[in-house]
């Protein structure tokens, strides 16, 4: 007998300071695995995972950003951005990296992932989430 | 006497940022690295803290995070890692806030 829940991974962390950001998108990649609705919050400094153009090459560490581009491969389409943690950080929708699922009932077409949500929409798609997975 | 303040730390999570310049005199630097870059961008709520003091960022921690130059606060100075010995070695002392 199968379940599915609704499991909801909570990005609070900026990264490369901590291992929390790139240990949460690996958690994300094997949970894909067992076909659970999986949704990715991003808030606080967790937004500051997702902005474009990450060169880690003067830091002599692994630059895993562009590996949130082939989360809609992994069926992971709902990635919620806070826009109270964008704005308080001086960013916007622009500085992110712009991420697509294509959606198979549709001839493939191509869709945003990213929905920008206020704290009280992020706290009304939480109310509806089974699982928390924190990093 | 001057010393060199070193923020590690991102300031939304945590006050290292606040009490570092706080404890600054106007003899003293701030460095950003790591996560303490993120303090450094101009619209950000933090930015306000930075000023009336001399602030450098590690450019290499910036590039990281993908924050370009014409994001940050108008009276940061962007150093590489040679700059972050030049300015070890032109304070008296270093203090790391971690």
């Amino acid at each position: 007998m199968s379940e599915t829940k609704k499991f909801m991974y909570v990005n609070r962390k900026p990264p490369y300071g901590t291992i929390y950001a790139w240990e949460s998108l690996e958690v994300v990649l094997i949970g894909a695995a067992f076909e659970q609705e999986v949704s990715l919050a991003f808030m606080d400094d967790g937004v500051f995972q997702l902005v474009k153009n990450q060169d880690t090459a003067g830091i002599g560490m692994k630059n895993f950003s562009p590996t949130y581009a082939a989360l809609g491969d992994y069926e992971v389409t709902k990635i919620y951005v806070e826009k109270e943690s964008l704005e308080e950080r001086g960013l916007s929708l622009e500085d992110l990296q712009h991420l697509v699922w294509e959606d198979e009932d549709e001839d493939w077409a191509e869709k945003d992932s990213i929905h920008l949500v206020t704290r009280s929409e992020l706290a009304d798609v939480f109310a509806g989430q089974d699982v928390f997975f924190n990093f | 006497m001057s010393i060199l303040h070193v923020v590690n730390k991102t300031p939304y999570e945590r006050s290292s940022l606040a009490t570092a310049t706080g404890m600054m005199k106007d003899s003293d630097t701030l460095l950003l690295i790591e996560d303490g870059v993120l303090g450094a961008i101009k619209a950000g709520t933090s930015a306000s803290l930075l000023s009336g003091h001399k602030v450098s960022v590690l450019g290499p921690d910036l590039a990281a995070r993908g924050i370009s130059a014409d994001k940050l606060a108008d009276n940061v100075d962007i150093v590489d890692y040679a700059g972050f010995v030049d300015l070890v070695e032109a304070n008296d002392k270093v203090q790391s806030w971690l």
